[in-house]
């Protein structure tokens, strides 16, 4: 099973190694792990996605809270939430080719952050399944260069 | 204006503390210029090991922190061990090291160690001080990190320049413990289910841990047990939680746990544990650790509840707060079938009894720690090392006394016990340490003899001398067919001469004849004495439930003295 932990902990310098240490010292498999300041300065947020069964996730959470920069930790994998990724895609673009890809990108709204001689920078944000589905759409042309983040996450509603 | 090792050393005083065990070293040279001009009192132990150590025994005794100071690099290094112990026992402990300046941090400089990194695993937090006003808040949280909930050890790394630098302190208040966002739990809806399975048990069994002791909840288990007839076995850690002179002790479970012990275990339907976390060393095999039974699982600590063994009700709260709940529900009463359960746990006690009376040549160890526990003050501190000598302790010593018998349980860490006993000799002034060790583990602190000198501890070293690693030589003995690999102990040194070195009075016993005599002469000599007990080589701790078996399936010798034989707990 794979869930989705949203983690507010002290914005300290070593709070980043400390939870990823937990994660390799206990076993945990993390997938993804995202981390930025909120709103407030003092705190960050932590995305983290993790794979296992049950009763390693009840762990993950328990020893998540035992850390003493942690102030909070939601699973939020079973709420509506605001799923994204980014990812930063360098494809190689001819002129034959450059019309295709900005109708391809057009589709997906993406967005084309910069223009080379011979290739493009695709910049796409979306949830997993649809950037996945950018990427493979751009492949038959050529894919020199990807970057992407991890999956940050916010739950729908009004608080 | 303060300095930082003014504030530290201030602030140790005004939570009470009065002794703290350190080496001094380059970068924490500052702080011990203003420690030597306070009223804290410090012993300069021969390796910081032992001050963790120490620091260590000092607070299984008190149950509150103990301290211990090292420098920076290798000082602070040399605390790991202590450290690492004190964390799988959740030991409160406070450890302050130097650390280089600040500007100095992160060059690989003369002496410097990433210790806050090194430790995070084996504390409950490392801090390090990047600037003097965090100090205070610092403080302020490490203390209660150390204390609160499940308690353990806490570094604070502290950059030289930062002892010195003066800054007025006052206005300065600790924030980040109280952002914490607490979380629900449901223990008082299983309340009544609890208080239902209990009354309602026909084979109930309360086991007890560490926890109990740590929270000082003697007295509630007490009630409990008079209140509801359950009878008790405890862990290595929850030796003493419930007094084991009382008809309802059974004593130790798991690997080298008492038979009578290990089928009560094996043979519940009801298990309170509290305050215990179901190590393997308990459980044997985990996966199907008493399927069968409905477990009942007490912890401070909600991360300790199903993680090992997954339980019917596992409660989340501090046991003083469980044990009110518990107690306060007039519901609670004593089972109808408890009567039938007691006897058949007698038959057990009768059937597998552990040896009292020794015949043949040999000084057997649990002669050695049997005439001890006869002979000597009930109020004393048992402190003991790792080994075969612990489990022979764990099995042969009754404690009745409250925070009165200090072992590595979980680290299982040799060279703990001298150390220790030191430590617990200062937090427990005018009681006798009565320390076992085995001849491997006392030669891995015995530099601290000198310190036991200095200060002329009333520590009773009895050295069980078999010459050998016994419990790796019983380990090869049973599971590698007598392949005995490093696992001799030559007969150096002489530990009559070594003491003689050190200036401590010290005798040997070599037969069971002479051991009342020199037992006798041991416990009324002033101050420290080392007794070296030649005890029998080839002497096993039974019985044992080989790693990974079932509680109840335990080898052992009880029909006669040669003879191994099997029970099962089916
Ligand atoms: C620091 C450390 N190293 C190694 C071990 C592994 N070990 C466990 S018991 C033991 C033998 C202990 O021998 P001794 O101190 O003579 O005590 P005995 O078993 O003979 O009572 C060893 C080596 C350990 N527990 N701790």
């Amino acid at each position: 099973m794979r869930h989705t932990f949203a983690v507010l902990v002290e914005n300290n310098p070593g709070v980043l190694s400390r939870v990823a240490g937990l994660f390799s010292r206990r076993g945990f498999n993390i997938e993804s792990l995202v981390v930025g300041e909120t709103e407030d300065k003092t705190t960050s947020r932590m995305t983290i996605v993790v794979e296992g069964d049950e009763r390693v996730l009840e762990q993950v959470s328990k020893q998540l809270n035992k850390q003493i920069e942690v102030i909070k930790v939601n699973d939020i994998t079973d709420d509506e939430s605001v799923n994204r990724q980014l990812a930063l895609i360098r494809v190689a673009a001819d002129q034959s080719s450059r019309q295709e890809i900005l109708q391809i990108t057009e589709i997906f709204r993406c967005r084309i952050v910069d223009i080379g001689r011979k290739s493009l920078i695709v910049e796409a944000t979306g949830d997993e399944i649809k950037i996945q589905a950018i990427i493979e759409s751009l492949k038959p042309f050529g894919i020199q260069e990807l970057v992407r983040t991890g999956k940050v996450a916010m739950v729908r509603g009004v608080k | 204006m303060k300095n930082g090792a003014e504030y530290i050393i201030e602030f140790l005083e005004k939570k009470g503390v009065e002794v703290v065990f350190g080496y001094p070293g380059g970068q924490i040279l500052n702080f011990y210029e203003y420690l030597g001009r306070s009223n804290l009192k410090h012993i300069l132990v021969r390796h910081e090991q032992a001050a963790a150590h120490a620091a260590c025994g000092y607070a299984r005794v008190t149950g509150r922190p103990g301290v211990c100071i090292a420098t920076s690099g290798p000082g602070a290094t040399n605390l790991v061990t202590g450290i690492a112990d004190a964390y799988l026992d959740s030991i409160p402990m406070i450890a302050i090291t130097g650390q280089v300046k600040l500007q100095d941090i992160g060059k690989d400089s003369f002496q410097e160690a990433d210790i806050t990194g090194i430790t995070t695993p084996i504390t409950k937090h490392s801090y390090l001080i990047q600037e003097l006003s965090q100090l205070p808040g610092v403080l302020d949280e490490a203390w209660q990190v150390a204390t609160k909930g499940r308690p353990g050890p806490v570094l604070i790394d502290v950059p030289k320049d930062l002892f010195l630098e003066e800054q007025d302190m006052a206005a300065i208040h600790s924030h980040l413990i109280t952002r914490k966002v607490a979380r629900e739990d449901n223990t008082e809806k299983m309340m009544p289910l609890i208080v239902e399975r209990l009354s309602q048990a026909k084979r109930p069994l309360i086991l007890a841990g560490g926890g109990v002791i740590s929270a000082g909840a003697w007295d509630a288990l007490a009630e409990l047990v008079q209140r509801t007839g359950i009878p008790v076995v405890n862990t290595l850690m929850g030796k003493g939680a419930y007094p084991e002179n009382q008809p309802l002790a059974l004593g130790m479970v798991g690997m080298h746990g008492l038979a009578p012990a290990n089928l009560a275990l094996s043979h519940c339907d009801v298990l309170l544990c509290l305050g215990t976390r179901f190590s393997d060393r308990v459980t044997g095999n985990r996966r199907n650790f008493l399927e069968k039974a409905c477990i009942i699982h007490v912890d401070t600590d909600a991360a300790e509840l199903q993680k090992n063994v997954i339980t019917d009700f596992p409660v989340h709260r501090d046991l003083n707060e469980f044990f009110k709940i518990l107690l306060e529900d007039p519901a609670l009463v004593k089972s109808e079938a408890n009567a039938q359960w007691i006897s058949r746990i007698h038959q057990w006690q009768k059937k597998y009894k552990q040896p009292t009376e020794f015949s043949g040549p040999l000084l057997k160890p649990q002669a050695v720690i049997q005439a001890v526990a006869r002979m000597a003050d009930p109020d004393s501190v048992v402190v003991t090392d790792v080994g075969q000598h612990q489990m022979f302790v764990a099995q042969n010593y009754p404690i009745s006394s409250r925070r009165g018998f200090l072992t590595s349980g979980g680290l299982g860490t040799m060279g703990f016990g001298l150390p220790a006993a030191m430590g617990a000799a200062f937090g427990r002034p005018g009681a006798e340490i009565l320390l076992f060790v085995g001849d491997g583990g006392f030669q891995m602190t015995l530099q601290e003899l000198a310190t036991i000198r200095e200060y002329r501890l009333p520590i009773k070293i009895f050295i069980m001398n078999n010459g050998n690693l016994g419990m790796i030589r019983q380990w090869q003995g049973l599971f590698f067919e007598k392949h005995y690999v490093a696992s001799d102990l030559p007969a150096y040194p002489d530990f009559i001469k070594l003491a003689g070195a050190y200036d401590i009075p010290a005798v040997r016993i070599n037969a069971p004849a002479e051991l009342d005599e020199k037992v006798k002469l041991a416990l009324e000599t002033q101050g420290p004495m080392l007794i070296d007990c030649q005890i029998e080589a080839n002497e096993y701790v039974f019985p044992m439930v080989p790693p990974g078996g079932k509680p109840g399936d335990m080898i052992g010798r009880w029909q006669d003295e040669t003879h191994i034989c099997c029970i099962s707990g089916e």
